[in-house]
């Protein structure tokens, strides 16, 4: 069984097709990249799967269930679902601590002393143990960036879905929180990642996808796509990024 | 004027200290002129002498003071227990109308009715008709005092503006917010209690202090139905000494509260002016 499954997803907003029959598997602990020009359809997808967008046509499994059923309650499926941002959406009125405990508090009913060990274990694991009291406006931007990673990991999800995490971050803050990506991987995470960092997905990715007009056109291993890409418009926007 | 040289002052230093100070003259020479000008000319107009002795005698002003001082407790204690009652209305309307159950749509339907209709009748009328009309019902004491319906006149009204203040608030808060909050697997109820209106109610804070403000002066329009409060106090003194006077006083009152609030008021405006760069 894949751990999530993709059946010919449509999303449209308005007359706007974004995301077109779009047909992927993901495996458990895989890591899968989406690559394209701002614009394929890379986010909405990733949206689409956390339910924060609902689907016009097709189905979306996890673990062999179908949790496209509309009117089914998304909140059971989006609490094993984490998802990180392009632009963080810390909760700037809590502290990076209080941020991470919200969910856990109030989705899975525990107390702050029930959680605040494995919390803190979080915060040390990446090595954000003195910055756990601190106000998101008093974080750079890669250590916003990983706290909003250990508040989707403080939910233990079995999926991780990462929406250009590095896009908004200067350049030797990238690092950092790619560090971290690895860090999960090896560790055994399931994840999906829609991202512009082509190095990254070479090095890291066991699948990657490109979308364009909003269906994959082509996938395969990183070397497959990175190596020896078959499809002109593949070629054509890896020649662009790799440059 | 000699400007004095500090060493190690750079050219561009000395050339704002230099443009401060002349600003800094000019300011004051428009000032002192305006003030002169007042001065000499209001007194000149035929009517001052009178008008001096009518709205500005002294000897009133004292024998008065005091007095409408006490009768400021009423409408501080008026306020005191509608601006707690206004802000708990003004929130739960705001949040009636952004209600999305079917269920709950009656309550939508209240929402965006109730703030229709008092934010379309004067305050005045408002005060009129609830202040007079229900204890004209025949209610017994204590329920026929005018405080009790003079206050929920103004209630009804401030919540009202408070209401969309708050709505203004919660549609201020980025969608991202809620996208987060949701993708935790937060309920629609969590989201916004825990993410959306604190940061709403924390936004439209200097906007609720100028209701605030606005509240402490339209107290007075009480006046009208009964309760003995500063505007009426100085009505009486009025009468009695055949003086304005004691409407001067009551102003007075009224700036001492209201300017430093104001001001705070600005303070905190500008603060998160300068935060949201």
């Amino acid at each position: 069984m894949h751990k999530i499954e993709l059946h010919g997803v449509v999303k449209r907003f308005g007359q706007n097709t974004v995301c077109d029959g779009i047909d992927l598997t993901v495996e458990k602990d895989q890591m899968v990249c989406l690559i394209g020009a701002s614009g394929a359809g890379k986010s909405t997808l990733l949206r689409c799967i956390n339910l924060l967008e609902p689907i016009e046509d097709g189905e979306i499994y996890l673990d062999g269930e179908d949790i496209s059923i509309p009117g089914l309650n998304p909140q059971r499926v989006r609490a094993k679902i984490g998802m990180v941002f392009q632009n963080f959406n810390l909760f700037p009125h809590m502290t990076a601590f209080e941020n991470t405990m919200l969910a856990p508090k109030r989705v899975q009913g525990l107390s702050k002393s029930q959680l605040k060990s494995e919390i803190e274990e979080l915060f040390e694991r990446f090595e954000l143990a003195d910055r756990m009291h601190n106000y998101p406006d008093q974080l750079s931007g890669g250590q916003q960036q990983r706290v909003a990673i250990v508040r989707a990991l403080a939910m233990k999800p079995e999926v991780m879905l990462f929406d250009e995490i590095t896009s908004a971050l200067d350049p030797q803050l990238v690092g950092d929180v790619l560090d971290v990506l690895l860090k999960l991987k090896s560790q055994g995470m399931t994840m999906v990642l829609a991202t512009h960092e082509m190095q990254f997905a070479r090095q890291a990715a066991d699948k990657v996808c490109f979308l364009k007009d909003g269906k994959i056109i082509e996938e395969g291993s990183s070397e497959e796509i990175f190596g020896t890409p078959k499809r002109p418009e593949t070629k054509a926007f890896l020649a662009r990024a790799l440059k | 004027m000699p400007i004095p040289e500090a060493a190690g002052m750079t050219r561009r230093e000395r050339y704002e200290q230099k443009q401060r100070l002349k600003s800094l003259l000019i300011a004051a020479a428009s000032t002192v002129c305006v003030i002169m000008a007042l001065v000499i000319l209001v007194p000149m107009t035929p009517g001052w002498e009178k008008v001096q002795k009518s709205f500005f005698d002294g000897t009133v002003l004292a024998k008065t003071f005091p007095k409408l001082l006490d009768a400021f407790t009423v409408n501080v204690m008026i306020f005191t227990w509608s601006a707690p009652a206004i802000a708990i209305l003004g929130l739960l309307i705001a949040l009636a109308r952004d209600a999305k159950s079917p269920a709950l749509f009656p309550l939508r339907i209240f929402g965006a009715a109730f703030t229709d209709v008092f934010r379309g009748v004067p305050v005045i009328l408002t005060v009129y008709l609830i202040g007079f009309g229900i204890p004209g019902l025949g209610l017994p004491r204590p329920w026929n005092s005018p405080f009790i319906w003079g206050s929920l006149a103004l209630v009804l009204t401030y919540s009202a503006y408070v209401a969309e203040i708050f709505r203004a608030g919660i549609d201020s808060v980025h969608p991202s917010q809620r996208s987060a909050a949701l993708s935790l697997g937060l309920s629609e109820r969590q989201v916004m209690r825990d993410v959306i209106l604190p940061q709403a109610v924390r936004n439209v804070v200097p906007s609720q202090m100028n209701m605030l403000i606005a509240l402490q002066k339209d107290v007075s329009l009480l006046s009208f139905i009964g309760p003995v409060e500063i505007f009426r106090q100085a009505g009486v003194f009025k009468s009695l000494f055949a003086n304005f006077t004691p409407y001067v006083g009551a102003a007075i009152i009224f700036l001492i509260v209201t300017i430093p609030a104001t001001r705070y008021a600005d303070y905190l405006m500008a603060r998160q002016m300068r935060e949201r760069r």
